[in-house]
């Protein structure tokens, strides 16, 4: 068993007791809260009685079905409206701290905690949303959870839980210019699996990770589940204690100083003990583009699509196969050979400021190909009024970009954001599951938002060093 | 709440790796405000055209109607946290989930509706489905006691974590119960650990 690791500090300092099942009751400092997951489990605390039990560490948004053309209410879709209105009247209800639109601080949940300051090292963190990942960013035990553990969540502020395995993943050396952390994601997914992380926390490390921005890390941290690790993390360090400064929840003035130590005191120990340990160096990394229905089926934007006929696993081969069959591509095909009818920028995954900037960079003085509908979507309502306000909505709208209101989208289309048909998206999102943008014969290529933007102009997907070569849109 | 200890029913095989709660179930159920209707949309989109006419799909074929144990491979309801996709297969009718392996969060949301999601090699999988295929009238029994899973004279051994398996057979899955029951200690833990506002 790992240990002194920060999974390890962390689930310790959170243990309430040992229950008779065996597993431990763990209390979670921050709850999040979105509308789809939390309906019926509002519905079974008031079937039972019971009470939100610490409403101040519950925060609550709408995220999965907003639409992101016109927000205005009644919305259109009138299951989305019911949506709406039930998350409005159970935060009401239950005393919950809500982000509306009139909040100003609406946005996608993975968005949003992380921005406001609310996502801090040492805490654990649930959601009912796999993405929850996203916030080990911060070196914090973040991890998603079904509706009956919301439930559970309101009511207690605790969860039922095992330990997991901890596996330390690093990667060493410098990325090349123009890598992404997306790129670093679909890379470590590709070789550890979709199913490599079943039963394990990953803790990334190494240099690539000690260079990477608190954004970039979170991009890594909340793809963690597609490589099947429930959590991700990456120890805290001065870059995440830069970034968490000033945040709006933040500690403040002599709160500050404490908090930092405090922080500082859950990174894994330098002789910690790790139930596993790979590593990879980051030369290896290309720009990376799934070409089929798992996160898993990627290769080097510069290579062509595999030979399903060399899998040694039968049950691997079939899926490689059913993802031939669906994405209607070839095995030998050239992965910039790739048409897309759909360009997305956006999602819990890249959906951030430096997300956009990079994207504009390759976008600006550019024009979308012909055919192709690209639109972005920032992730949350400040992050939109952050990237107008250097310019980024313009420089998108100028090169056919539509620019939109914040919320989850096309990332798995519970809006009126969806692909038509077998339309194929080059999608800066986590999952290209079959039907998993709105259409049941849709296509989806996961690519890093830069290349997204690439593949927009191009109409194809393409090597985004070919249009920023220095390594500019390196965030 | 129920002790779950020994299930008997006919089982369906659904084959293949890596099959994801998006498959199971389509975002688009998931705009419905109450699981009361699941159970008419598990793998909806692999069972039903645009047009509502019925795919091949082991979930509308008449000799699996009324099958209880799901039979799955790899990394079976991988993906998303969506609780809608254990809820949709419990409605329709399944009481437990035998599979080569599962993801985490699925594997958690089955033992909270009180199924359980059992774990066999790849071998026994292949077994058990390959005679769901050739005999889909066999009732197969799942032991939770014995830890294994039986039908036609075919015994495979199956797990689950400990802890998940002492839940359901003590009849201690409903965890609401379990974690209140600890509320002061719970006041105690909150009142010296950090606080999202800030506060220290």
């Amino acid at each position: 068993m790992a240990k002194g690791t920060l999974y390890n500090k962390i689930w310790d300092a959170h243990a309430v007791a040992t229950l008779p099942t065996g597993q431990t009751q763990l209390f979670i400092g921050l709850h999040l809260v979105h509308e789809v997951t939390s309906p019926q489990a509002f519905d079974m605390l008031r079937e039972r009685g019971l009470k939100v039990a610490y409403p101040d560490r519950t925060f609550a948004t709408m995220d999965h079905i907003v639409p992101t053309k016109s927000q205005k209410r009644p919305f259109t879709d009138s299951q989305a409206e019911m949506m709406m209105q039930a998350i409005e009247r159970n935060t009401k209800d239950f005393g919950v701290n809500f982000f509306d639109f009139a909040s100003g601080r609406q946005g996608v949940v993975h968005i949003i905690g992380p921005e406001l300051g609310l996502t801090q090292p040492g805490m654990t963190i649930a959601c009912g949303d796999s993405h929850t990942a996203t916030h080990g960013a911060f070196g914090s035990l973040a991890f998603g959870i079904g509706t009956s553990q919301v439930r559970d969540v309101l009511a207690t502020q605790c969860l039922c839980m095992d330990p997991m395995k901890v596996r330390r993943v690093e990667v060493n050396g410098k990325l090349k210019p123009g890598i992404t952390p997306k790129d670093v994601s679909l890379f470590l997914i590709n070789r550890l699996g979709v199913k490599g992380g079943i039963g394990f926390a990953y803790e990334y490390a190494g240099s690539v990770f000690d260079d990477m921005t608190m954004e970039g890390r979170m991009t890594v941290c909340n793809m963690a589940i597609e490589g099947g690790a429930r959590a991700g993390y990456v120890n805290p360090d001065e870059t995440t204690f830069t970034y968490l400064k000033g945040k709006e929840h933040a500690p403040k003035a002599a709160d500050w100083d404490q908090a930092v130590a405090r922080w500082k005191s859950y990174a894994s120990d330098n002789d910690a003990v790790y139930d596993e340990v790979v590593k990879f160096d980051a030369a290896d990394i290309e720009p990376m583009v799934t070409w089929g229905v798992t996160p898993a089926q990627s290769v080097g934007v510069n290579d062509v699509l595999p030979d399903p006929q060399a899998i040694a696993d039968s049950g691997e081969k079939e899926t490689s196969l059913l993802a031939y069959r669906h994405m209607k591509l070839k095995p030998g095909q050239k992965a910039d050979s790739i048409q897309i009818n759909v360009a997305f920028i956006g999602s819990c995954t890249n959906g951030r400021l430096s997300d956009l900037r990079a994207a504009a960079v390759v976008a600006q003085g550019r024009k979308v190909a012909p055919g192709v509908q690209a639109f972005v979507v920032p992730g949350s309502m400040m992050v939109r009024q952050a990237a107008m306000a250097e310019g980024l909505d313009k420089i998108f709208t100028e090169a056919g970009f539509e620019w939109r209101e914040a919320g989850c989208s096309m990332c798995l289309a519970m809006n009126p954001d969806q692909l038509q048909g077998d339309q194929i998206s080059a999608s800066s999102s986590n999952r290209n599951f079959i039907g998993r943008q709105g259409s049941p014969t849709g296509r989806t290529l996961l690519m890093s938002p830069a290349m997204v933007a690439a593949a927009a102009i191009a109409g194809h997907v393409t090597d985004v060093r070919n249009f920023a070569p220095q390594g500019a849109v390196h965030v | 709440m129920s002790k779950i200890v020994v299930l008997q029913g006919r089982a369906v095989p659904v084959v293949g790796d890596d099959i994801d709660t998006d498959r199971i179930i389509p975002a688009r159920y998931l705009k419905e405000i109450t699981f009361s209707r699941m159970g008419e949309y598990p793998f909806y989109d692999e069972r039903f055209n645009a047009d509502g006419s019925k795919k091949d799909h082991a979930f509308n074929r008449p000799e699996y109607q009324g099958a209880s144990i799901l039979l799955g491979n790899v990394n079976f309801g991988c993906g998303s946290s969506r609780e809608h996709a254990p809820q949709s297969l419990v409605r329709w009718g399944i009481r437990a989930v035998v599979a080569e392996s599962f993801a985490e969060i699925f594997a958690g949301n089955c033992v909270m509706l009180g199924t359980p999601a059992l774990v066999a090699s790849k071998e026994d999988v292949a077994k058990l489905q390959k005679l769901a295929a050739d005999k889909p009238g066999s009732v197969f029994t799942v032991d939770l006691q014995a830890m294994e899973v039986k039908a036609e004279g075919v015994v495979v051994k199956v797990t689950m974590p400990p802890s998940r398996r002492n839940a359901l057979i003590e009849g201690t899955w409903d965890s609401t119960a379990l974690l209140l029951a600890n509320a002061a200690a719970v006041k105690a833990k909150a009142a010296i650990l950090p606080h999202p506002s800030g506060r220290m």
